[in-house]
Protein backbone atom coordinates (compact mmCIF):
# COMPACT_ATOMS: atom_id res chain seq x y z
CA UNK A 1 0.00 0.00 0.00
CA UNK A 2 1.15 3.53 -1.30
CA UNK A 3 1.34 6.66 1.01
CA UNK A 4 2.58 10.01 0.47
CA UNK A 5 4.87 11.23 3.57
CA UNK A 6 4.87 15.73 3.51
CA UNK A 7 7.59 17.24 5.28
CA UNK A 8 5.77 21.07 5.37
CA UNK A 9 7.16 24.56 7.11
CA UNK A 10 5.78 28.21 7.85
CA UNK A 11 7.72 30.44 6.33
CA UNK A 12 9.55 31.32 9.52
CA UNK A 13 10.39 27.50 9.46
CA UNK A 14 11.67 27.97 6.01
CA UNK A 15 13.84 31.11 7.06
CA UNK A 16 15.69 29.43 10.03
CA UNK A 17 16.47 26.86 7.69
CA UNK A 18 18.59 28.92 5.83
CA UNK A 19 20.50 30.30 8.74
CA UNK A 20 21.95 26.48 9.73
CA UNK A 21 25.58 26.73 10.39
CA UNK A 22 27.88 24.31 8.46
CA UNK A 23 27.53 21.80 11.07
CA UNK A 24 23.41 21.67 10.64
CA UNK A 25 23.33 21.80 6.97
CA UNK A 26 26.18 18.99 6.56
CA UNK A 27 23.84 16.93 9.02
CA UNK A 28 20.82 17.73 7.38
CA UNK A 29 22.05 17.23 3.89
CA UNK A 30 23.49 13.94 4.33
CA UNK A 31 20.50 12.45 6.02
CA UNK A 32 18.63 13.10 3.30
CA UNK A 33 20.82 11.44 1.24
CA UNK A 34 21.05 8.31 3.04
CA UNK A 35 17.27 8.24 3.95
CA UNK A 36 16.82 8.34 -0.09
CA UNK A 37 19.24 5.61 -0.49
CA UNK A 38 18.20 3.59 1.85
CA UNK A 39 14.73 4.02 1.27
CA UNK A 40 15.54 3.26 -2.47
CA UNK A 41 18.29 0.33 -1.08
CA UNK A 42 14.93 -1.69 0.90
CA UNK A 43 12.61 -1.80 -2.20
CA UNK A 44 10.24 0.83 -1.17
CA UNK A 45 10.56 4.00 -2.22
CA UNK A 46 8.22 4.87 -5.14
CA UNK A 47 9.37 8.75 -5.48
CA UNK A 48 11.08 11.67 -3.54
CA UNK A 49 11.33 15.24 -3.88
CA UNK A 50 12.69 18.41 -2.68
CA UNK A 51 10.56 21.37 -3.36
CA UNK A 52 12.09 24.89 -4.05
CA UNK A 53 11.58 27.47 -1.57
CA UNK A 54 7.86 28.79 -0.79
CA UNK A 55 9.49 32.58 -2.65
CA UNK A 56 8.97 30.38 -5.76
CA UNK A 57 5.36 28.86 -5.26
CA UNK A 58 1.89 30.59 -7.28
CA UNK A 59 -1.34 30.38 -6.59
CA UNK A 60 -3.05 29.79 -9.68
CA UNK A 61 -6.76 30.39 -11.00
CA UNK A 62 -8.34 30.30 -14.23
CA UNK A 63 -9.99 33.59 -15.01
CA UNK A 64 -13.13 34.26 -16.75
CA UNK A 65 -11.91 33.60 -19.83
CA UNK A 66 -9.95 30.34 -18.97
CA UNK A 67 -6.55 31.69 -18.68
CA UNK A 68 -3.98 31.52 -15.82
CA UNK A 69 -4.20 34.37 -12.98
CA UNK A 70 -1.41 33.92 -10.46
CA UNK A 71 -0.79 35.13 -7.08
CA UNK A 72 2.11 34.81 -5.57
CA UNK A 73 1.19 36.53 -1.82
CA UNK A 74 0.64 34.06 1.16
CA UNK A 75 -0.19 35.17 4.52
CA UNK A 76 2.97 34.08 7.10
CA UNK A 77 1.01 31.57 9.08
CA UNK A 78 0.60 29.03 5.96
CA UNK A 79 2.35 25.96 6.03
CA UNK A 80 4.56 24.91 2.49
CA UNK A 81 5.42 21.66 1.38
CA UNK A 82 9.00 21.74 1.46
CA UNK A 83 9.71 17.66 -0.08
CA UNK A 84 7.91 14.18 0.28
CA UNK A 85 7.99 11.08 -0.32
CA UNK A 86 5.90 8.13 -1.91
CA UNK A 87 6.67 4.97 -0.65
CA UNK A 88 5.02 1.26 -1.00
CA UNK A 89 4.81 -0.74 2.24
CA UNK A 90 3.16 -3.24 3.54
CA UNK A 91 1.10 -2.07 6.76
CA UNK A 92 0.43 1.74 7.90
CA UNK A 93 2.61 1.29 11.07
CA UNK A 94 5.67 0.85 8.57
CA UNK A 95 4.55 3.86 6.67
CA UNK A 96 4.51 5.38 10.32
CA UNK A 97 7.81 4.51 11.41
CA UNK A 98 9.50 5.79 8.73
CA UNK A 99 7.70 9.41 8.63
CA UNK A 100 8.98 9.00 12.00
CA UNK A 101 12.52 8.41 10.69
CA UNK A 102 11.84 11.49 8.15
CA UNK A 103 10.92 13.41 11.09
CA UNK A 104 13.96 13.25 13.10
CA UNK A 105 15.71 14.85 10.45
CA UNK A 106 18.40 17.02 11.60
CA UNK A 107 17.31 20.50 11.60
CA UNK A 108 18.34 23.88 13.16
CA UNK A 109 19.95 22.62 16.71
CA UNK A 110 20.66 19.07 15.95
CA UNK A 111 17.72 16.54 15.98
CA UNK A 112 14.56 18.06 14.45
CA UNK A 113 10.74 16.69 15.76
CA UNK A 114 9.49 17.98 12.52
CA UNK A 115 5.55 16.68 11.78
CA UNK A 116 5.20 14.51 8.95
CA UNK A 117 1.87 14.09 7.34
CA UNK A 118 1.29 10.77 6.21
CA UNK A 119 -1.39 9.61 3.65
CA UNK A 120 -2.82 6.61 2.07
CA UNK A 121 -2.50 6.97 -1.83
CA UNK A 122 -5.94 6.00 -2.78
CA UNK A 123 -4.48 3.01 -5.04
CA UNK A 124 -6.28 0.33 -3.09
CA UNK A 125 -8.29 -2.63 -4.43
CA UNK A 126 -11.86 -1.80 -4.33
CA UNK A 127 -14.00 -4.03 -2.29
CA UNK A 128 -16.70 -5.70 -3.97
CA UNK A 129 -20.18 -3.64 -3.44
CA UNK A 130 -23.14 -5.99 -2.18
CA UNK B 1 34.08 -16.99 -37.16
CA UNK B 2 34.92 -18.11 -34.06
CA UNK B 3 32.19 -16.66 -30.81
CA UNK B 4 30.32 -13.63 -31.04
CA UNK B 5 31.02 -9.96 -30.48
CA UNK B 6 30.95 -9.14 -26.55
CA UNK B 7 27.63 -8.18 -25.37
CA UNK B 8 28.89 -4.57 -24.89
CA UNK B 9 30.49 -3.90 -27.96
CA UNK B 10 27.62 -5.75 -29.78
CA UNK B 11 25.21 -2.90 -28.15
CA UNK B 12 27.72 -0.12 -29.13
CA UNK B 13 27.53 -1.38 -32.91
CA UNK B 14 23.99 -1.42 -32.84
CA UNK B 15 23.05 1.57 -31.54
CA UNK B 16 25.88 3.46 -33.43
CA UNK B 17 24.10 1.72 -36.79
CA UNK B 18 20.60 2.18 -35.74
CA UNK B 19 19.97 5.87 -37.09
CA UNK B 20 22.07 5.10 -40.64
CA UNK B 21 19.31 2.47 -41.29
CA UNK B 22 16.16 4.01 -40.02
CA UNK B 23 17.05 6.81 -42.06
CA UNK B 24 17.58 4.73 -45.16
CA UNK B 25 14.22 2.94 -44.10
CA UNK B 26 12.35 5.76 -43.43
CA UNK B 27 13.85 7.54 -46.90
CA UNK B 28 12.43 4.45 -49.03
CA UNK B 29 9.39 4.24 -47.30
CA UNK B 30 8.34 7.62 -46.24
CA UNK B 31 6.53 5.70 -43.18
CA UNK B 32 8.65 7.04 -40.10
CA UNK B 33 6.33 5.10 -37.36
CA UNK B 34 6.63 1.60 -39.23
CA UNK B 35 9.65 1.88 -40.16
CA UNK B 36 11.19 2.61 -36.39
CA UNK B 37 9.07 -0.74 -35.90
CA UNK B 38 10.85 -2.81 -38.95
CA UNK B 39 14.63 -1.75 -37.69
CA UNK B 40 13.74 -2.45 -33.87
CA UNK B 41 12.53 -5.47 -35.08
CA UNK B 42 15.79 -5.75 -37.28
CA UNK B 43 17.84 -5.09 -34.12
CA UNK B 44 16.23 -7.57 -32.25
CA UNK B 45 17.21 -10.17 -34.95
CA UNK B 46 20.73 -9.07 -35.04
CA UNK B 47 21.38 -9.04 -31.46
CA UNK B 48 20.39 -12.31 -31.15
CA UNK B 49 21.99 -13.79 -34.42
CA UNK B 50 25.28 -11.67 -34.20
CA UNK B 51 26.08 -13.03 -30.58
CA UNK B 52 25.95 -16.46 -31.80
CA UNK B 53 27.11 -16.54 -35.15
CA UNK B 54 29.26 -13.44 -34.99
CA UNK B 55 29.03 -10.37 -36.72
CA UNK B 56 27.74 -10.43 -40.97
CA UNK B 57 30.41 -9.03 -43.02
CA UNK B 58 28.48 -5.95 -43.62
CA UNK B 59 26.54 -5.47 -40.90
CA UNK B 60 24.63 -1.66 -41.67
CA UNK B 61 23.76 -3.68 -44.81
CA UNK B 62 22.44 -7.00 -43.00
CA UNK B 63 20.05 -4.31 -40.99
CA UNK B 64 19.01 -2.87 -43.86
CA UNK B 65 17.91 -5.82 -45.69
CA UNK B 66 16.14 -7.32 -42.33
CA UNK B 67 14.52 -4.18 -42.03
CA UNK B 68 13.24 -3.71 -45.60
CA UNK B 69 11.93 -7.07 -45.65
CA UNK B 70 9.78 -6.58 -42.52
CA UNK B 71 8.48 -3.62 -44.05
CA UNK B 72 7.74 -5.49 -47.52
CA UNK B 73 6.19 -8.51 -45.19
CA UNK B 74 4.33 -5.92 -43.27
CA UNK B 75 3.04 -4.35 -46.37
CA UNK B 76 1.89 -6.86 -48.20
CA UNK B 77 -0.28 -8.39 -45.38
CA UNK B 78 -1.66 -5.24 -44.75
CA UNK B 79 -2.62 -5.10 -48.46
CA UNK B 80 -3.64 -8.92 -48.35
CA UNK B 81 -5.51 -7.75 -45.41
CA UNK B 82 -6.92 -5.29 -47.53
CA UNK B 83 -7.58 -7.14 -50.59
CA UNK B 84 -9.82 -9.82 -48.54
CA UNK B 85 -11.50 -6.38 -47.13
CA UNK B 86 -12.43 -4.52 -50.62
CA UNK B 87 -11.96 -7.22 -53.12
CA UNK B 88 -10.25 -5.37 -55.73
CA UNK B 89 -6.18 -6.28 -56.22
CA UNK B 90 -5.43 -3.12 -57.89
CA UNK B 91 -4.26 -0.77 -55.00
CA UNK B 92 -2.05 -3.41 -53.54
CA UNK B 93 1.44 -3.17 -54.53
CA UNK B 94 2.54 -5.97 -56.83
CA UNK B 95 4.79 -8.30 -53.99
CA UNK B 96 7.40 -8.69 -56.88
CA UNK B 97 8.47 -4.86 -56.95
CA UNK B 98 8.70 -5.00 -53.66
CA UNK B 99 11.26 -7.39 -53.09
CA UNK B 100 13.41 -6.11 -55.98
CA UNK B 101 14.24 -3.48 -53.85
CA UNK B 102 18.23 -3.14 -53.04
CA UNK B 103 18.56 -1.06 -49.95
CA UNK B 104 21.00 1.93 -51.11
CA UNK B 105 22.01 3.21 -47.91
CA UNK B 106 23.33 7.13 -47.81
CA UNK B 107 25.44 9.15 -45.88
CA UNK B 108 22.61 11.60 -45.72
CA UNK B 109 20.48 9.77 -43.70
CA UNK B 110 21.61 9.61 -40.32
CA UNK B 111 21.45 14.07 -40.69
CA UNK B 112 18.16 13.98 -42.23
CA UNK B 113 16.37 12.04 -39.69
CA UNK B 114 18.08 14.29 -37.33
CA UNK B 115 16.55 17.31 -39.19
CA UNK B 116 13.39 15.31 -38.62
CA UNK B 117 13.50 14.92 -35.28
CA UNK B 118 14.74 17.70 -34.11
CA UNK B 119 12.04 19.68 -36.73
CA UNK B 120 10.81 23.03 -34.95
CA UNK B 121 6.85 21.65 -35.12
CA UNK B 122 8.07 19.48 -31.86
CA UNK B 123 8.28 20.41 -28.18
CA UNK B 124 11.37 20.59 -26.86
CA UNK B 125 11.41 17.78 -24.55
CA UNK B 126 9.63 15.69 -27.42
CA UNK B 127 11.96 16.33 -29.91
CA UNK B 128 15.06 15.23 -27.00
CA UNK B 129 12.77 11.67 -26.36
CA UNK B 130 12.73 10.77 -30.04
CA UNK B 131 16.56 12.39 -31.17
CA UNK B 132 17.44 9.71 -28.34
CA UNK B 133 15.31 7.35 -29.40
CA UNK B 134 15.60 7.20 -33.22
CA UNK B 135 18.98 8.34 -33.59
CA UNK B 136 20.71 7.86 -30.37
CA UNK B 137 18.79 3.89 -30.17
CA UNK B 138 17.96 4.81 -26.49
CA UNK B 139 15.27 2.08 -25.60
CA UNK B 140 12.16 3.98 -24.33
CA UNK B 141 12.62 2.97 -20.50
CA UNK B 142 16.52 3.95 -20.84
CA UNK B 143 15.01 7.20 -21.70
CA UNK B 144 12.24 7.44 -18.91
CA UNK B 145 14.90 6.30 -16.55
CA UNK B 146 17.23 8.65 -17.25
CA UNK B 147 14.80 11.85 -17.01
CA UNK B 148 13.23 10.13 -14.18
CA UNK B 149 9.32 10.25 -15.53
CA UNK B 150 7.23 6.54 -15.76
CA UNK B 151 7.64 4.72 -18.72
CA UNK B 152 4.06 5.15 -19.61
CA UNK B 153 4.74 8.90 -19.88
CA UNK B 154 7.45 8.87 -22.08
CA UNK B 155 5.68 6.74 -24.57
CA UNK B 156 3.30 8.57 -25.02
CA UNK B 157 5.48 12.03 -25.49
CA UNK B 158 7.43 9.85 -28.27
CA UNK B 159 4.34 8.67 -29.48
CA UNK B 160 2.78 11.96 -29.59
CA UNK B 161 6.07 13.36 -31.35
CA UNK B 162 5.57 11.04 -34.23
CA UNK B 163 1.98 11.73 -34.50
CA UNK B 164 3.06 15.85 -34.74
CA UNK B 165 5.70 14.89 -37.48
CA UNK B 166 2.91 12.42 -39.27
CA UNK B 167 0.57 15.30 -38.92
CA UNK B 168 2.43 18.66 -39.92
CA UNK B 169 3.56 16.53 -42.74
CA UNK B 170 7.55 16.94 -41.94
CA UNK B 171 8.76 15.48 -45.33
CA UNK B 172 12.29 13.08 -44.77
CA UNK B 173 14.48 15.16 -47.04
CA UNK B 174 17.37 17.67 -46.27
CA UNK B 175 16.35 20.93 -45.42
CA UNK B 176 17.18 23.76 -48.53
CA UNK B 177 20.49 25.65 -48.27
CA UNK B 178 18.30 28.66 -46.96
CA UNK B 179 17.33 26.92 -44.15
CA UNK B 180 20.16 24.32 -43.11
CA UNK B 181 22.11 26.57 -41.18
CA UNK B 182 18.55 27.30 -39.19
CA UNK B 183 17.55 23.66 -38.70
CA UNK B 184 20.98 22.71 -37.92
CA UNK B 185 20.81 24.92 -35.11
CA UNK B 186 18.11 23.84 -34.00
CA UNK B 187 19.42 19.65 -34.01
CA UNK B 188 22.79 21.74 -31.96
CA UNK B 189 20.62 23.02 -29.27
CA UNK B 190 18.68 19.56 -28.65
CA UNK B 191 21.52 17.86 -28.58
CA UNK B 192 23.29 20.92 -26.17
CA UNK B 193 19.83 20.31 -23.79
CA UNK B 194 20.96 16.82 -23.39
CA UNK B 195 24.23 17.42 -22.24
CA UNK B 196 23.01 19.87 -20.02
CA UNK B 197 20.62 17.24 -18.37
CA UNK B 198 23.13 15.26 -17.33
CA UNK B 199 25.65 18.04 -16.60
CA UNK B 200 23.16 19.74 -14.06
CA UNK B 201 21.98 16.35 -12.69
CA UNK B 202 19.14 18.30 -10.91
CA UNK B 203 17.72 14.98 -10.20
CA UNK B 204 16.30 14.11 -6.99
CA UNK B 205 18.66 13.61 -3.79
CA UNK B 206 21.33 11.86 -5.40
CA UNK B 207 21.37 10.41 -8.95
CA UNK B 208 23.99 11.07 -11.48
CA UNK B 209 22.92 11.34 -15.05
CA UNK B 210 26.39 11.19 -16.34
CA UNK B 211 24.92 8.38 -19.18
CA UNK B 212 22.73 11.70 -20.48
CA UNK B 213 25.92 13.76 -21.27
CA UNK B 214 28.07 11.01 -22.85
CA UNK B 215 24.82 9.93 -24.95
CA UNK B 216 25.08 14.05 -26.16
CA UNK B 217 29.06 13.72 -27.04
CA UNK B 218 28.09 10.46 -28.69
CA UNK B 219 25.28 12.25 -30.59
CA UNK B 220 27.62 15.55 -31.14
CA UNK B 221 30.25 13.14 -32.55
CA UNK B 222 27.76 11.67 -35.40
CA UNK B 223 27.04 15.40 -35.96
CA UNK B 224 30.51 16.20 -36.37
CA UNK B 225 31.36 13.47 -38.86
CA UNK B 226 28.81 14.15 -41.15
CA UNK B 227 29.26 17.81 -41.04
CA UNK B 228 32.76 18.51 -40.12
CA UNK B 229 33.49 21.87 -42.27
CA UNK B 230 30.61 23.62 -39.88
CA UNK B 231 32.22 25.58 -37.06
CA UNK B 232 29.76 25.68 -34.33
CA UNK B 233 29.31 21.72 -35.10
CA UNK B 234 32.85 21.35 -33.90
CA UNK B 235 32.50 24.42 -31.67
CA UNK B 236 29.85 22.56 -29.49
CA UNK B 237 31.38 18.90 -29.82
CA UNK B 238 34.78 20.72 -28.06
CA UNK B 239 32.52 22.05 -25.68
CA UNK B 240 31.14 19.04 -24.13
CA UNK B 241 34.36 17.47 -24.20
CA UNK B 242 35.78 20.28 -22.25
CA UNK B 243 33.06 20.80 -20.03
CA UNK B 244 32.96 16.82 -19.58
CA UNK B 245 36.24 16.25 -18.88
CA UNK B 246 35.91 18.26 -15.32
CA UNK B 247 32.87 16.14 -14.40
CA UNK B 248 34.65 13.96 -11.47
CA UNK B 249 36.20 16.78 -9.77
CA UNK B 250 32.76 18.83 -9.94
CA UNK B 251 31.55 16.90 -7.39
CA UNK B 252 32.53 15.96 -4.12
CA UNK B 253 32.20 12.30 -2.05
CA UNK B 254 28.94 13.96 -0.71
CA UNK B 255 27.45 14.65 -4.24
CA UNK B 256 27.96 18.57 -3.59
CA UNK B 257 28.72 20.93 -5.58
CA UNK B 258 32.24 21.99 -6.41
CA UNK B 259 32.75 25.23 -7.53
CA UNK B 260 35.87 25.54 -10.53
CA UNK B 261 38.31 27.72 -8.90
CA UNK B 262 38.32 24.85 -6.00
CA UNK B 263 38.20 21.37 -8.07
CA UNK B 264 40.82 19.12 -7.69
CA UNK B 265 42.50 19.92 -11.27
CA UNK B 266 44.47 16.49 -11.39
CA UNK B 267 41.03 15.25 -11.73
CA UNK B 268 40.41 16.27 -14.70
CA UNK B 269 40.10 14.02 -17.73
CA UNK B 270 43.85 14.85 -19.59
CA UNK B 271 42.92 13.15 -22.94
CA UNK B 272 38.77 15.01 -23.34
CA UNK B 273 40.82 18.42 -22.77
CA UNK B 274 43.77 17.45 -25.65
CA UNK B 275 40.51 16.66 -28.17
CA UNK B 276 38.85 19.33 -27.14
CA UNK B 277 41.52 21.85 -27.54
CA UNK B 278 42.74 20.13 -30.64
CA UNK B 279 38.53 20.85 -32.39
CA UNK B 280 38.43 24.30 -30.71
CA UNK B 281 41.19 25.29 -33.12
CA UNK B 282 40.04 23.44 -35.78
CA UNK B 283 36.80 25.45 -35.55
CA UNK B 284 39.01 28.70 -35.11
CA UNK B 285 40.88 27.69 -38.16
CA UNK B 286 37.87 28.18 -40.40
CA UNK B 287 37.46 31.80 -39.61
CA UNK B 288 34.44 32.47 -38.24
CA UNK B 289 33.52 32.53 -34.56
CA UNK B 290 30.06 31.45 -33.37
CA UNK B 291 28.41 30.92 -29.81
CA UNK B 292 29.71 27.59 -29.32
CA UNK B 293 33.00 28.07 -30.40
CA UNK B 294 33.68 31.16 -28.09
CA UNK B 295 32.41 29.29 -25.61
CA UNK B 296 34.80 26.40 -25.83
CA UNK B 297 37.54 28.98 -26.60
CA UNK B 298 36.32 29.50 -22.80
CA UNK B 299 36.67 26.43 -21.90
CA UNK B 300 39.44 25.71 -22.92
CA UNK B 301 41.38 28.28 -21.59
CA UNK B 302 40.30 27.02 -18.25
CA UNK B 303 41.03 23.63 -18.98
CA UNK B 304 44.35 24.66 -19.63
CA UNK B 305 45.30 25.91 -16.25
CA UNK B 306 46.82 23.72 -14.38
CA UNK B 307 46.46 26.01 -11.09
CA UNK B 308 43.70 28.18 -10.37
CA UNK B 309 45.87 31.17 -10.35
CA UNK B 310 47.13 30.79 -13.81
CA UNK B 311 43.70 30.93 -15.41
CA UNK B 312 43.91 33.36 -18.14
CA UNK B 313 41.24 35.37 -17.46
CA UNK B 314 42.32 38.73 -19.76
CA UNK B 315 41.57 36.23 -22.62
CA UNK B 316 38.36 34.77 -20.92
CA UNK B 317 36.79 38.96 -20.67
CA UNK B 318 37.97 39.27 -24.12
CA UNK B 319 36.03 35.86 -25.67
CA UNK B 320 32.87 36.96 -23.15
CA UNK B 321 33.02 40.68 -24.99
CA UNK B 322 32.76 38.95 -28.11
CA UNK B 323 30.43 36.90 -26.83
CA UNK B 324 28.19 39.63 -25.49
CA UNK B 325 28.13 41.10 -28.66
CA UNK B 326 26.42 38.06 -30.44
CA UNK B 327 24.59 36.83 -28.08
CA UNK B 328 21.39 38.09 -25.91
CA UNK B 329 22.21 35.76 -23.58
CA UNK B 330 21.85 37.45 -19.78
CA UNK B 331 24.11 34.29 -18.62
CA UNK B 332 26.61 35.42 -20.42
CA UNK B 333 26.57 38.76 -19.06
CA UNK B 334 27.06 37.29 -15.70
CA UNK B 335 29.84 35.69 -16.78
CA UNK B 336 31.61 38.80 -18.54
CA UNK B 337 30.94 39.98 -15.30
CA UNK B 338 32.90 37.78 -13.51
CA UNK B 339 35.78 37.46 -15.89
CA UNK B 340 35.91 41.75 -15.63
CA UNK B 341 35.75 41.42 -11.21
CA UNK B 342 38.33 38.46 -12.21
CA UNK B 343 40.77 41.12 -14.19
CA UNK B 344 39.96 44.24 -13.18
CA UNK B 345 38.77 44.01 -9.42
CA UNK B 346 35.35 43.06 -7.65
CA UNK B 347 34.12 46.52 -8.17
CA UNK B 348 34.36 46.39 -11.44
CA UNK B 349 32.43 43.21 -12.08
CA UNK B 350 29.54 44.30 -9.17
CA UNK B 351 29.56 47.84 -11.68
CA UNK B 352 28.60 45.55 -14.89
CA UNK B 353 26.09 44.01 -12.84
CA UNK B 354 24.10 47.10 -11.89
CA UNK B 355 21.08 47.28 -14.48
CA UNK B 356 20.80 43.58 -14.76
CA UNK B 357 17.58 43.62 -12.64
CA UNK B 358 15.78 44.99 -15.20
CA UNK B 359 16.24 42.00 -17.62
CA UNK B 360 13.33 40.04 -16.69
CA UNK B 361 15.03 36.58 -17.64
CA UNK B 362 17.59 37.49 -14.64
CA UNK B 363 14.95 39.35 -12.20
CA UNK B 364 13.89 36.00 -10.70
CA UNK B 365 16.78 34.07 -11.21
CA UNK B 366 18.81 32.74 -8.62
CA UNK B 367 22.30 33.31 -10.99
CA UNK B 368 22.36 36.86 -10.46
CA UNK B 369 22.47 36.74 -6.62
CA UNK B 370 24.80 34.21 -6.65
CA UNK B 371 27.54 36.03 -8.39
CA UNK B 372 27.08 38.97 -6.60
CA UNK B 373 27.31 37.25 -3.52
CA UNK B 374 30.35 35.90 -5.30
CA UNK B 375 31.53 38.96 -6.12
CA UNK B 376 30.48 41.10 -2.72
CA UNK B 377 32.83 38.45 -1.10
CA UNK B 378 35.63 39.01 -2.92
CA UNK B 379 35.40 42.38 -2.33
CA UNK B 380 35.52 41.98 1.15
CA UNK B 381 31.80 43.18 1.87
CA UNK B 382 30.72 39.64 3.94
CA UNK B 383 27.50 40.39 5.33
CA UNK B 384 26.24 41.74 1.95
CA UNK B 385 27.21 38.25 -0.03
CA UNK B 386 25.83 36.13 2.86
CA UNK B 387 22.26 37.97 2.64
CA UNK B 388 22.53 37.55 -1.31
CA UNK B 389 23.92 33.71 -0.99
CA UNK B 390 20.71 33.23 1.59
CA UNK B 391 18.36 34.95 -1.20
CA UNK B 392 19.97 32.88 -4.12
CA UNK B 393 18.92 29.45 -2.03
CA UNK B 394 15.34 30.85 -2.07
CA UNK B 395 15.73 31.31 -5.67
CA UNK B 396 17.07 28.22 -7.11
CA UNK B 397 15.48 24.97 -8.55
CA UNK B 398 18.30 22.54 -8.14
CA UNK B 399 18.86 20.82 -4.58
CA UNK B 400 22.53 20.46 -4.84
CA UNK B 401 22.78 24.14 -5.80
CA UNK B 402 20.42 25.11 -3.00
CA UNK B 403 22.94 22.94 -0.55
CA UNK B 404 26.04 24.90 -2.21
CA UNK B 405 24.68 28.58 -1.35
CA UNK B 406 23.45 27.67 1.65
CA UNK B 407 26.75 26.32 2.84
CA UNK B 408 28.27 29.48 1.30
CA UNK B 409 26.38 31.39 3.55
CA UNK B 410 27.05 29.33 6.81
CA UNK B 411 31.21 29.54 6.27
CA UNK B 412 30.50 33.18 5.80
CA UNK B 413 28.09 34.05 8.31
CA UNK B 414 29.27 32.68 11.72
CA UNK B 415 30.38 35.88 12.82
CA UNK B 416 27.98 38.07 11.46
CA UNK B 417 25.11 35.41 12.57
CA UNK B 418 26.61 36.14 16.62
CA UNK B 419 26.57 39.10 16.39
CA UNK B 420 23.24 39.54 14.55
CA UNK B 421 21.59 37.51 17.62
CA UNK B 422 23.01 39.68 20.35
CA UNK B 423 21.62 42.91 18.93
Amino acid sequence: MKYMLMMAGTKREFESYLKLSKEELQAQVAFMRSFAKELGDSGVLVLTEGLAFPGQAKLVRAGSNGEPITDGVFPESKEFLAGFWIIDVESPEEAYKIAARASAAPGPKGRGTMPIEVRPVMDRAPEEWQ
Amino acid sequence: MTGGPSDVSLEHLLRDLTPQVLGTVVRRFRDFEAAEDAVQEALVAAARQWRRKGLPNDPCAWLTKVAFRRMVDQIRSESARRRRESRTAEEAVPAQELSAIEPPPQEDDTLTLLFMCCHPSLTTASAIALTLRAVGGLTTAEIAHAFLVPETTMAQRISRAKQTIKSSGVPFQQPTPEEKMQRLRAVLHVIYLVFNEGYTSSAGFALRRDDLSHEAIRLMRMVHNLQPGEPEVTGLLALMLLTDARRLARTGAEGELIPLAQQDRTLWDRQEIAEGIALVSEAFSKGSAGPYQLQAAVAALHDEAARVEETDWPQILALYDLLKRMSDNPLVSLNHAVAAAMVHGAAAGLKLLDGLEADSRLAQSHRLDAVRAHLLELSGDRASAVKLYRAAATKTENLRERNYLLFQAARLSVEPQHSDEQK
